[in-house]
């Protein structure tokens, strides 16, 4: 801990069924959370698909720091910090591109896609300098999975796979969605910033209780089928995988319902190539099971929400200010089932969106209601009576459930107390 | 003032008319008579990501047709559209209007907006460069096309649930 930081008693904080209102609004805990988590755990960064060739780039972030993944000439990727290694510059100003080297503007320094210092001006004034000291930054460990690549300033601790944990599956279920097995990033992406903290995001995106209240307005001009997979007599659950990963199941509904694309919102008479497609790819019995059991809504602590049809990555820039960077999932091989992905993303999503323009408005409202001190706590006992193990021994609990907030504030005050 | 300038002039008066209205029924929310100024092909279109791309191909933050405006107006009308429920108060500045070109009975028409909106959460501005595609329905003007760009739609946005 360093010598100007604050201790804090996160058990006193962060209790079984109550968390303290300071954790979403004090500066110094939104500090904290940076070095004990942003900057320390598998933060997602960005899809192998979005830089395909060698020297292409995409500008990515940890938190409020920018990344430029890169695919280095090797085939490689690079998570590269945007701070040139003589005195700081930005080196690079563009969302995406392509690019064998980056050229600092403010004295020349040139550095390659794999962020080697390639060449400095006026070179007779580094002599006995050793160059190779001064690549840019990286990130100090990288990983991928299945396509979606993680970066950890950490330079040791639990590989990817041991973070991920019980939640692979939930990557696992999204590729298989494609009848190549690949998700594609292609559509671009939207912006959606919120005054509020990261942690009520997180914690909204496996809140089962809030979808009839928040969404009753699009469910109700709709006519969607939805707002019943979040009753009280939804047969979905809510899950805890650990390291503070969430989901919804949502398979028991549309099981029950036995719909192939049901969980689209669609037939198969309407996507009969997809459909072909799959059970030659995967065989009928699986590839049925496949388009009955749907996509999966998954967060993957601290930033990656998988939310079956799109995909949104969370940064935390302040205490009090998040931004939603959103985007259809493409899937390999499914064009029909894509235009309907991003049909369906644009209504739903981003600032304009059905849905999250009202999640937004709660998390704002929620935000400033926090600021009030009496009461102190938040409570998030809900269903803990009726909680329960799975068969992989995992906690679950009806869809309304807070199981999910219960685990993920669990694993926050693990990673805040960890040295 | 020859007779084509003078044309000219009459239309743009007319068009700048249809404009400002549209503005002011924007800013008055009156959601019914804004969506009655919508041809029935009428496309409402708000990139992201600078001019945008392919909205077929591309994220936009709005990508309506008509059906999508209609049920954008529905759920405004439900009262539960939490975002908007207190609406936000609104005030906007619409100018540099230009008729660009006129073909058949479609006139493309450019101008410059500027929103001014305040809301719980504070004040936003929402500047744009705006383009319309409009069309004479039983002698009126319609939108077929109304595209919105914003200049800062590059950056993280705020909420926007009002109509722009
Ligand atoms: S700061 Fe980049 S070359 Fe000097
Ligand atoms: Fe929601």
């Amino acid at each position: 801990m360093g010598a100007m930081e604050k201790p804090f008693n996160w058990a006193e904080l962060v209790r079984p069924e109550h968390v303290h209102g300071s954790v979403y609004t004090d500066p110094a805990i939104f500090q904290a959370d940076l070095e004990k988590i942003w900057y320390r755990t598998w933060v997602y960064v960005g899809h192998e698909s979005e830089v395909p060739k060698p020297d292409d780039f995409v500008m990515k972030s940890i938190g409020p720091q920018p990344i430029i993944m890169t695919r280095d000439r090797d085939g490689k990727i690079q998570l590269l910090q945007n701070r040139c290694t003589h005195r700081g510059n930005q080196i690079c100003q563009a969302h995406k591109g392509s690019a064998s080297t980056f050229t600092c503007p403010y004295h020349g320094w040139n550095f390659g896609s794999d962020g080697e210092l390639r060449g400095l001006p006026f070179s007779s004034g580094y002599e006995g300098v050793d160059r190779s000291k001064l690549a840019l930054g990286r990130v100090a460990r990288i990983a991928s999975y299945k396509g979606f690549v993680f970066g950890s300033f950490a330079s040791e601790g639990p590989t990817l796979e041991d973070h991920l944990g019980a939640a692979h599956v939930a990557i696992d279920k999204l590729v298989e969605t494609s009848p190549e097995g690949e998700v594609e990033i292609t559509a671009g992406f939207l912006q959606h910033k919120v005054k509020a903290n990261w942690k009520l995001l997180v914690e909204n995106e496996t809140d089962g209780y809030h979808p009839q209240f928040v969404h009753a307005s699009i469910f109700k001009v709709a006519e969607s089928g939805i707002g019943s997979l979040y009753g009280p007599n939804s047969t979905a659950l809510s899950r805890y995988f650990g390291n503070g990963h969430t989901e919804f199941d949502l398979r028991p509904e549309f099981r029950q319902r036995g719909q192939l694309l049901g969980w689209f919102g669609t037939t198969p008479e309407k996507y009969p190539e997809y459909v072909a497609r799959m059970r030659a790819a995967y065989g009928d019995d699986k590839a049925n099971a496949i388009m009955i059991d749907g996509t999966p809504h998954t967060m993957i602590f601290p930033n990656l929400f998988i939310a079956e049809i799109q995909m949104f990555v969370l940064q935390a820039t302040a205490v009090d200010e998040t931004v939603q960077h959103v985007t259809a999932l493409q899937f390999k091989g499914a064009p029909e089932l894509n235009r309907r992905m991003r049909q369906q993303t644009m209504g739903s999503v981003g600032s304009a969106g059905f849905l999250l323009a009202d999640d937004g408005e709660m998390y704002e409202r929620t935000q400033r209601g926090l600021q009030s001190r009496n009461p102190e706590w938040v409570y998030i006992g809900r269903g803990k009576h009726r909680e329960r193990r799975d068969e992989q021994g995992l906690l679950i609990s009806d869809v309304t459930d807070e199981v999910p907030s219960r685990g993920m504030w669990e694993h926050y005050r693990s990673m805040m107390e960890a040295k | 003032m020859d007779r084509m300038a003078l044309e000219d002039d009459v239309l743009l008066r007319e068009v700048t008319r249809f404009i400002y209205r549209e503005a002011r029924l924007q800013d008055d929310h009156e959601y019914d008579a804004w969506e009655a100024l919508w041809a029935d092909d009428g496309v409402y279109l708000i990139p992201a990501n600078g001019e945008g791309g392919d909205p077929e191909q591309e994220m936009s933050l709005v990508y309506d047709n008509r059906s999508r405006i209609a049920l954008r107006i529905r759920q405004l009308h439900t009262g539960k559209r939490h975002t908007q429920a207190p609406r936000s108060r609104l005030c906007r500045i619409v100018s540099n209007i230009e008729l660009l070109e006129c073909e058949g009975d479609t006139i493309r028409v450019t101008a410059n907006a500027v929103v001014y909106e305040s809301n719980a959460r504070g004040e936003t501005v929402w500047p744009s460069r705006n383009e319309y595609l409009l069309r004479r329905v039983g002698g009126e003007l319609r939108m077929s096309l109304k595209k919105v760009v914003l200049i800062n739609n590059d950056k993280p946005l705020y909420t926007l649930s009002f109509l722009i």
